[in-house]
C-alpha cells in the first residue's frame, strides 16, 4: 500500500450527489446521533432532508453542494462523510468552521463557484486536489480551481491534523484506535 | 507607520506578531485561552496528549450534557477529570461549578479584551462582546491548540455596523440580531464589527446575545469595542487583570458599513428553518399556536433574561397545553435567580426551571419536540430537527416574547399583554 492510499487520497473519481444551499450541520449530524459511535451516526446523515441517502452512497462518491454549505455547529460532520467513504466535497461556498473541520479530517473540500451548474447528480467526477483540477467525465469538461495553501496540502497529504500531531510527537500513538 | 485597521485585523495581527495584516491573509496566532468542553472528550485522543502547551491557557467547562444523561457522556466527564488532574488545569468548571461555556467565559473573565479565544463550540464568537477574537473551531484544532498553543486564521473582511439612536425598552439583543439577520442576510466568511454612538445604550448582556448569534449568519467573528460598558464588566469579573484592548483605526477599510437605527428595532421573530432573511416583527407574524416555549442557552439564559421572564409571568399562568422550560445559563445565574425570587415566580406560573446545560437548545437530552409540535425559543438555532422531531417547527424570539407567548398560548409580543390583568 502506498502512502497516498494509506492517507487521504488526493486524486479521486466518483459519482456525484448534489445537495442545495445552506445545508446545515444539524441536518447532516443530528443531535441524537451525537450519542452514537461515528459509524452508526453516519447512518443518520441528512435525516431532515434526505434520510435515505446514507443507504445509497458508496465509497468513493463525491458530495456537491451550493452556498453556505455546513452552516451551524462545530460537530465533526467530516468524520461521518469519511466513515461512509465519501472521497471529497465540492461546494459553491462553505461555512468556514465546516470547511476547517473537513480539511482537519483529511477530507478534500473544494470550492467551485457554480458547482451545481457544472455537476449534476450521478455525473462521474474526477478531482486532482494537488493540481486544482476538477473533471466532469460525464460531460467531458474540465474546471480549474485555485490550489490550497501549502500547509493545507501538507495536512491533506498526512491524512489530517491528528496524524500530523502524532507525527510531531504531540500525541502518544494509540494502541487501538476507535 | 502601520496602515489603519479594523478591530479584527488588529487583534489577530497582535496575536500573530504582525503590524499589518490584510483581509484574506492567513496568519498563525498564539491563542490566549483554549476552552475544552465536555463533549470534546468524545475525542478520545485527548487522553494521548504528551504535554499541554500551557495549563494556564486552557480551561475545561462541563456544559453540553451535564449531569450526564448517558453512559457515554459520563465517560466524557471521567476523561475530563483525568485530563485536568494529569495536566494541572486549574480552570476546571466541573458539575456543580458549571454553566454553558460562553456564560462561564463571561463570568470568569476568560476572554480578555484584545486577545484570541478558542473553543470547539460554534457559539464561541460570543466572547467578541469583550473585544476578543473568538470563534468556534473543530475538535481536531482544539487538540492542536492544547498541544501547541497555536492555530491559523484567515483574516476576514469586516462589515461595520454603525449603531445610532437608543435601544428601546422591551427590546433585547435578540431583536437587534434578528433585525440584522432578517434584513441583511448571511455574512459568511466576514467579521462583524459593532460601533457608533448608539452602542453605549446596548448593555453587555445584549451584546453577548448579538455576538453569540452571529454564528447563525455564518460570520467568523463578532467584535465589539472595549468601551466603558466592556471595561466596567471586565473590572467587575476580573479586577486587576492586564488587558490589551484593540480599537478600530480611523480610516480602516470595511467590506461594507451599515447603519442600524436602534430606535426603530421592534420585537422580532424568526420563522422555522433559518434566521437568514427569515425574520419579521412579531406583530406581522399572524396566528401561530405553540406547544412549547423555551428560555435558555448561551444566547439568552442570562440573569437579565430570567428576570424579564419572571417579570412577564409574575401573577400570570402559562397557558393550558403549553410547556414553558427555563434553563439558567450557569450555576451562578441559577443561584442569583433563586436569591431574587425569579425561580419561585416562574414555578408559580407553571414553568419548569431546569439545571444549567445546553440540553434543550440542541435537542440532546431534554425538552425535545414531538412531530407536529410548535416551539418558540430564545435559544440559538431554529434549524429543522434541531430541538427534536424533524416534523416540529421552531420559531425564535426574545425571552420577553417567549414568556408572553407561553401565557397567550400563541406567539405574541410582550406589549400585547399590557393592560391585560395579571
Amino acid at each position: 500500500m502506498t502512502i497516498g492510499q494509506a492517507h487521504g487520497a488526493l486524486r479521486v473519481r466518483g459519482r456525484a450527489w448534489v445537495f442545495g444551499d445552506e445545508i446545515n450541520t444539524d441536518d447532516m449530524y443530528p443531535g441524537f446521533a451525537m450519542k452514537l459511535p461515528v459509524h452508526e451516526a453516519a447512518r443518520h446523515m441528512f435525516h431532515a432532508t434526505r434520510p435515505e441517502w446514507p443507504s445509497l452512497v458508496r465509497p468513493g462518491d463525491i458530495v456537491v453542494a451550493g452556498r453556505n454549505f455546513g452552516l451551524g455547529s462545530s460537530r465533526a460532520v467530516a468524520e461521518l462523510f469519511v466513515a461512509l467513504g465519501v472521497a471529497a466535497l465540492v461546494a459553491e461556498q462553505y461555512n468556514s468552521l465546516f470547511l476547517r473541520n473537513a480539511l482537519n479530517y483529511g477530507l478534500p473540500a473544494i470550492t467551485l463557484p457554480d458547482a451545481r451548474a457544472l455537476i449534476a447528480e450521478g455525473d462521474v467526477v474526477g478531482i486532482d486536489v494537488e493540481a486544482g483540477l476538477i473533471t466532469n467525465h460525464t460531460r467531458r469538461e474540465e474546471h480549474r480551481v485555485p490550489p490550497f495553501p501549502d500547509f493545507i496540502m501538507q495536512m491533506l497529504r498526512s491524512g489530517g491534523l491528528i496524524n500530523q500531531l502524532e507525527d510531531g510527537g504531540y500525541l502518544r500513538l494509540a494502541d487501538a484506535k476507535e | 507607520m502601520a496602515e489603519p485597521h479594523t478591530m479584527i485585523e488588529k487583534i489577530l495581527g497582535r496575536a500573530a506578531g504582525l503590524d499589518d495584516v490584510a483581509p484574506g491573509q492567513i496568519v498563525t496566532c498564539a491563542v490566549d485561552m483554549t476552552i475544552v468542553i465536555d463533549i470534546q472528550f468524545a475525542e478520545s485522543r485527548l487522553a494521548d496528549v504528551v504535554r499541554v502547551h500551557d495549563p494556564d491557557k486552557i480551561a475545561i467547562v462541563m456544559d453540553h450534557a451535564v449531569p450526564a444523561p448517558t453512559v457515554g457522556d459520563a465517560l466524557h466527564g471521567s476523561r475530563a477529570r483525568t485530563f485536568a488532574r494529569t495536566h494541572g488545569i486549574r480552570r476546571f468548571y466541573d458539575v456543580g461549578r458549571h454553566g454553558i461555556v460562553h456564560q462561564v467565559v463571561a463570568e470568569q473573565g476568560l476572554a480578555r479584551p484584545g486577545t484570541v479565544v478558542a473553543c470547539t463550540d460554534s457559539h464561541t464568537c460570543a466572547a467578541g462582546a469583550f473585544n476578543a477574537a473568538a470563534r468556534g473551531l473543530g475538535p481536531a484544532e482544539i487538540l492542536q491548540m492544547v498541544c501547541t498553543g497555536r492555530t491559523w486564521y484567515r483574516v476576514p473582511p469586516a462589515i461595520r455596523y454603525e449603531l445610532v439612536g437608543t435601544m428601546p425598552p422591551g427590546v433585547n439583543g435578540k431583536d437587534i440580531f434578528l433585525t440584522i439577520a432578517g434584513r441583511w442576510g448571511d455574512a459568511t466568511d466576514h467579521a462583524l464589527e459593532f460601533g457608533g454612538p448608539g452602542l453605549a445604550t446596548v448593555p453587555m448582556a445584549d451584546r453577548r446575545t448579538i455576538a453569540t448569534q452571529v454564528a447563525e449568519i455564518g460570520a467568523d467573528f463578532a467584535v465589539f469595542p472595549a468601551d466603558q460598558v466592556c471595561l466596567n464588566h471586565f473590572a467587575e469579573v476580573a479586577p486587576g487583570t492586564p488587558i490589551t484592548p484593540q480599537h478600530a483605526d480611523d480610516g480602516a477599510s470595511y467590506a461594507e458599513v451599515r447603519t442600524l437605527d436602534l430606535d426603530l428595532v421592534q420585537p422580532m421573530v424568526a420563522l422555522p428553518g433559518t434566521v437568514i432573511n427569515n425574520a419579521r416583527p412579531v406583530g406581522e407574524l399572524g396566528d401561530v399556536r405553540i406547544d412549547q416555549a423555551f428560555i435558555g442557552s448561551c444566547a439568552n439564559g442570562q440573569l437579565s433574561d430570567i428576570a424579564v421572564a419572571a417579570e412577564t409571568l409574575r401573577g400570570r399562568r402559562v397557558a393550558d397545553g403549553v410547556r414553558l422550560i427555563v434553563t439558567p445559563a450557569s450555576q451562578q445565574v441559577y443561584l442569583e435567580a433563586v436569591r431574587r425570587g425569579y425561580v419561585a415566580t416562574l414555578i408559580e406560573a407553571g414553568a419548569v426551571v431546569t439545571n444549567s446545560t445546553c440540553g434543550a437548545c440542541f435537542g440532546y437530552h431534554m425538552g425535545l419536540l414531538a412531530p407536529g409540535e410548535v416551539c418558540v425559543t430564545s435559544s440559538t438555532r431554529n434549524f429543522r430537527g434541531r430541538m427534536g422531531s424533524t416534523e416540529a417547527a421552531v420559531y425564535m424570539a426574545s425571552p420577553a416574547t417567549v414568556a408572553a407567548s407561553a401565557i397567550a398560548g400563541r406567539i405574541t409580543g410582550a406589549a400585547a399583554l399590557e393592560g391585560v390583568p395579571a
